[in-house]
Order: structure tokens, then C-alpha cells, then sequence
């Protein structure tokens, strides 16, 4: 828990700012108007303390993020050179059948995130909240620990679970469903995104679970024993009460899953990795694989800007309707 | 039928025998515990696969799904092959590089960021709670503003300016970037705005410097919070890819993730288990980690979200 060992010398040149502190005056009256708040004006101590946050920002996230808005105009090879090109870039992306491939794949991404991981999560909670159920940290623990593995290495996992014929998962649905023994997950464009899919369930849906488990743990217990009583069933209690209470937590986590799905890309990226992460004729393309593709691999640092500014509006909007939409919903 | 499905029945069989006999909330019971029984084994099933595959010969890797029955145990099913070729020295342009350096790189990487990064947020998220200064609402709003900004958005400018700074392909060149997060500021802030006031003014009276009072009284009071910091801090860092793979080029300075992608391609057609071994090693420093921190982790990961 030792902050960083730089740190050290600092106090020498915190001692003035400490003995100003120390007068009862402080350095101006623009505290007065605080005069219900405890006496806090320190000087310089608080500027200094953010000082490493903001030094690091100004030059790692401001100077980036305005070069981010010049660079989408130029068209570069590699970071040396540049020419400005206006709107081509754009123009470029619009007219891309890939761009269109990539769109459509991470939108399909998002909604099975949305609509078949955040389900599953939600059940898993419902099932580990119920009061008799012991051992529910163990239990927690366990579904959780995929997200221990970063994606790299699930999807190296992973590319070999696929594998026809031997892989695990096709030796389990043949022993299930007698279905998929020699299915080629990861080469039939038909399977990459249900392949896709399926790994991600694995990964993220004991992440989710905690929390919505989180969430219905801090749910009013006797607003659903009031319904109870009043005859409602469990699903209606479950429906009427317990999910309207935990509206912001669903909130939360729907938008943090879908801005997660847009911004996928190492997951597909190692699994998919015979087929340098796109997936036979593209079929596991996100949009992410495609800024790498063109800004890093292609070298056209102006393209990956002008990608990064598209995928950041689809983030913003979407993350802007939900929530209004969910300011609607609480009215 | 297969082994499977009678599995299945008998997992299933008690719950009509529950019903009649117990009532219905025993068969519920029971029925949850089937079911979280069942997607615990789905989760852990691909972990005891990969254990088993670290140590299968290549000869029979394919032959048993997960581990060799007992009797079939001997040096020719069951060895250390994987490993023995995992560590091998690799050539490479500036001579072999060895399995071991990629490991070293990758924990000097994540251990350095994750300290930096612990310095950096829990100074500035203190200096937030605890302090009034001009400016503080303004900068508050521009790291809730920047918080929307995807990563990737400012990964090519960033590239550029590490290039420029002639500090593409080091360690520091991918440390030094990610070091101030508003994510890692805020987390911070909200753990020190609930520590009292007047324990400060204490420390005050007694003397203590301003920065005194930050390392000696809010560190150890948001120690919980810090911990899950560190364990998120650390596996974002240890499993980190895009940016690594982008800013690094020569083999030696390459952290696991890199390199282990590569070797899917280097041994896709001749022996998966060389890096499934690298895989299931570069599982274990965080494993080991969170099972330290797990207490910590899972309230400090839900906190920001569970409040309203």
C-alpha cells in the first residue's frame, strides 16, 4: 500500500503550504461563502496532491484527445507522415462494406449481450440471493473467476474448446444433444458469432451476477413481505417490486455491457486468431478489429481516428437514450 | 442413451419425490441447488479441462477429454513436455529470449502501473474529498466528461505521441500513459469522503503535515478500497493487450498476452498444449491475488454502483 516511492521528497516542498495553513487566515476570503463547511482552505496542499493526476492528463488524455479530432482528417502512413485529406476518411469508412460488417456484427454482439448474458446473470443472482442458499460467497467466487482470465487468454482457451471433433464443447454437445461433434465453430461463418457468443456468456455473466446480487441484497426486504402479504405471487413480487428497486443497478449494468460489447475486440481477436481475428469472410469482425486493422496494421493513424470518433458517437448516443430513457421510466 | 443424460435424470429424479413428500419449497430448494450447481460446473469445467491439458502428452491429448484414467497415468500419457518446450529459448533477432522474460516483463508492467496508478488516484481522489479549492467543480465535471471518452478512441494519438517521445518500445512507454485514470480518482474519492473530519483536524493539531495526514490516517482507513483498486488496477494491466502489442516491438520486451498469441500461430498445427501451459501459467499470479483480496474485491468493485 506504499504510494509511489517518488512520493518521498515531497514533504520539504509541502512545508510552506502546511505553515499557511496553519494561520487562521488562509490565502483569500473565497472560502467565506462555505462558512457552514468546516475550514478546509490548506493552499497549495490540494493542488499539489491532484497535481501528478492533472500534469498526466493534460499530456496522456487532453493533448491526445485534440490531436484525436485533427488526426481524423489526415490520412498517415504510420506516425511520421500525414497529409490532410478533409472528409475522405469518413467518406472512406461510409463506403466500406467492412465498416458496414463490423457495425453489423457488434450491434448483434450487444444485443445478445443485453438480452441473453444479462438474463442469465440476473437468474443466477435471483437463485444464489434466496436467503437459504449457504456457501453463497463460494458459490459467488466461482461463477466470477473467468473474469480473473483477461480475454487474450480466454480466447486462446477457448480456440482450442471449439476445436471439431475433439474439442470439449463439441464432445458436450454431442454427448447432450447428439448435435456438433464436427461443427467448425471458429471457420463456418454461420458459427463465429454464435461461437463468439458463447464465450462470452462464459466470461461475463458471473460478472454481472455480482452486481445484481449486490443489488438485491440492499433491496428492501419488507416492501417485498408487504407484497406478499398482500397475495402477490413470487414472480409478480420478483416483477413489481423487487426489479423496480433495483432500477439503477440495471441501469448501470446495461450500459456498462453495451458500451463493453462496442468496444469488444481482444476477445475475437485470440479466439479468432487463425484468421487474424476477422473470422472467415469477416464474420467476427467488430469494430474495434477494424480500427486496429486500418490504424495499426494497415499504419493509417487518421483512419483509426476517424473509426474511434464514429464508435465513440455510437457509444455516446446509445448511453444518452438510456438514460433518458430511464429518467422516463422513473416518472 | 449416454452417461450424460442418466446423469442428468438422476440429478433431476429426487425433485417429483421432493414434492410429494416435503412440499414444494423443498423441491424449490432443491431445484436452485441443481441449477447452481450445474453452471458452477459449466464455469469450472474449461479450467479443469486446461489443467488436464498442460500435462497430457501430445500423443493423447485428443484421446481423453479431460484426465487419463488412473491406470493409464505413466511418462508417456502423463508429463511435462509442454513446459519443456514452453521454456525453451526462442531464437529471435537479438538472440534467444526465454519464457521467463516475457513473465518478468508482464509483472514489472502491471505491478509498476498498478503502484503508480495507487499513488496518483488515492492522492488526488483525497485531495477531492477532503479539500476546497478553486477550480474543484470544474475539474470534477471534466473527469466525469472524460470518463465517456473510450479508450481506443485516443489509442492512435497516443501512439504518435509515444513515438515522438522516443519512448515506443519500452516499458515505460506503455506504463506511463495509463497511469492517471478519472475512474481510479473518483473510486478514491468516494472511499475518503467518508472519513471524519475531525480525525484529521486531530492529526492537524498534533502536527501531522498535510501529506502526513494522507499517508498516515486516510491510507490505512481506506485500505479496503485500496486493495480492490490495486486487484483491478492489476488484472487490467497483467491481461492488457491492445496497447502493449501496438507499442512494443522487439520480442524481448513482449508481456505474456503478446507473446502467447503468437505462439497459437507459431504451434497451431503441431502442439496446442505448448501454449496452454503458457496460458494456465499466466493464470495463476492473478488467481493467487484476488483469492488475498477477495473479501475487498467484490465490495469495492460494486460500491460505485450501489449507492443509489
Amino acid at each position: 500500500m506504499q504510494p509511489a516511492s517518488s512520493s518521498a521528497q515531497v514533504p520539504e516542498s509541502l512545508h510552506p503550504s502546511g505553515s499557511s495553513a496553519a494561520g487562521p487566515q488562509g490565502a483569500a476570503g473565497r472560502t467565506k461563502a462555505r462558512a457552514a463547511m468546516p475550514p478546509v482552505d490548506r493552499g497549495w496542499a490540494p493542488y499539489l496532491f491532484l497535481a501528478p493526476y492533472v500534469v498526466l492528463t493534460a499530456a496522456f488524455f487532453l493533448m491526445p484527445f485534440f490531436n484525436a479530432i485533427a488526426l481524423a482528417f489526415y490520412e498517415t502512413n504510420g506516425p511520421r507522415t500525414r497529409v490532410f485529406v478533409g472528409l475522405a476518411n469518413f467518406r472512406f469508412l461510409f463506403a466500406d462494406p467492412m465498416f458496414y460488417r463490423a457495425l453489423e456484427n457488434t450491434t448483434i454482439f450487444a444485443l445478445a449481450s443485453v438480452f441473453l448474458q444479462l438474463p442469465l446473470s440476473l437468474g443466477l443472482a435471483v437463485l444464489l440471493n434466496s436467503s437459504e442458499t449457504r456457501f453463497k460467497s463460494f458459490f459467488r467466487l466461482i461463477l466470477f473467476s473467468p473474469n480473473l482470465v483477461g480475454q487474450i487468454f480466454v480466447g486462446i482457451l477457448f480456440s482450442v474448446l471449439f476445436t471439431p471433433r475433439y474439442g470439449l464443447i463439441n464432445r458436450s454437445l454431442q454427448g447432450l444433444f447428439h448435435w456438433g461433434l464436427e461443427e467448425r465453430w471458429l471457420t463456418n461463418p454461420a458459427l463465429v458469432m454464435p461461437a463468439l457468443v458463447l464465450t462470452s456468456l462464459w466470461v461475463w455473466v458471473g460478472f454481472n451476477m455480482v452486481y445484481f446480487l449486490a443489488a438485491l441484497q440492499s433491496v428492501d426486504k419488507t416492501l417485498e413481505e408487504a407484497a406478499r402479504i398482500d397475495g402477490a405471487g413470487a414472480w409478480s413480487v420478483f416483477w413489481h417490486v423487487t426489479l423496480p428497486s433495483m432500477r439503477h443497478v440495471v441501469v448501470f449494468v446495461v450500459i456498462t455491457c453495451i458500451i463493453g460489447s462496442y468496444q469488444l475486440f481482444e476477445l475475437p481477436l485470440a479466439l479468432l486468431n487463425t484468421t487474424d481475428g476477422f473470422g472467415p469472410d469477416n464474420s467476427g469482425l467488430t469494430l474495434i478489429t477494424y480500427l486496429y486493422e486500418m490504424a495499426f496494421r494497415s499504419g493509417d493513424l487518421g483512419l483509426g481516428a476517424a473509426i474511434g470518433w464514429v464508435v465513440t458517437l455510437i457509444i455516446f448516443t446509445i448511453s444518452m437514450v438510456q438514460i433518458r430513457a430511464s429518467r422516463i421510466l422513473e416518472d | 442413451m449416454d452417461v450424460v443424460h442418466w446423469l442428468l435424470l438422476a440429478l433431476f429424479a429426487p425433485l417429483p419425490i421432493l414434492l410429494l413428500r416435503s412440499g414444494s419449497a423443498a423441491a424449490v430448494r432443491y431445484a436452485r441447488w441443481v441449477a447452481i450447481g450445474l453452471a458452477s460446473v459449466v464455469v469450472l469445467a474449461p479450467f479443469v479441462w486446461l489443467l488436464a491439458a498442460v500435462f497430457k502428452d501430445r500423443s493423447v491429448f485428443n484421446e481423453y477429454v479431460f484426465f487419463p484414467p488412473l491406470a493409464q497415468w505413466s511418462s508417456k500419457t502423463m508429463n511435462l513436455g509442454n513446459f519443456v518446450e514452453l521454456l525453451r529459448g526462442k531464437p529471435s533477432v537479438d538472440g534467444p529470449v526465454y519464457f521467463w522474460q516475457y513473465v518478468l516483463n508482464s509483472t514489472v508492467y502491471a505491478t509498476v502501473s498498478t503502484v503508480a496508478q495507487l499513488g496518483v488516484s488515492s492522492l488526488g481522489g483525497y485531495a477531492l474529498a477532503k479539500y476546497e479549492f478553486r477550480g474543484k467543480a470544474a475539474l470534477m465535471a471534466f473527469m466525469l466528461g472524460s470518463m465517456m471518452i473510450p479508450s481506443v478512441l485516443l489509442l492512435a494519438p497516443l501512439y504518435k505521441l509515444v513515438v515522438d517521445a522516443r519512448m515506443v518500445d519500452t516499458l515505460p512507454g506503455i506504463i506511463i500513459p495509463w497511469i492517471a485514470t478519472a475512474y481510479g480518482v473518483f473510486l478514491f474519492r468516494q472511499a475518503c469522503v467518508s472519513v471524519p473530519n475531525e480525525m484529521l483536524d486531530a492529526g492537524r493539531i498534533d502536527g501531522c503535515s498535510e501529506l502526513g495526514i494522507y499517508y498516515r490516517l486516510v491510507m490505512p482507513l481506506v485500505r479496503p478500497m485500496a486493495a480492490a483498486f490495486c486487484l483491478i488496477a492489476f488484472l487490467q494491466h497483467w491481461n492488457s493487450f491492445f496497447a502493449p502489442n501496438v507499442f512494443l516491438h522487439s520480442q524481448r520486451n513482449f508481456t505474456l498476452p503478446i507473446v502467447l498469441t503468437m505462439y497459437v500461430n507459431d504451434y497451431h498445427d503441431t502442439n496446442y498444449g505448448v501454449y496452454l501451459t503458457g496460458t494456465a501459467l499466466a493464470m495463476i499470479p492473478p488467481a493467487v491475488l484476488f483469492l488475498a483480496l477477495q473479501r475487498e474485491f467484490i465490495s469495492g468493485l460494486t460500491s460505485g454502483a450501489v449507492k443509489g
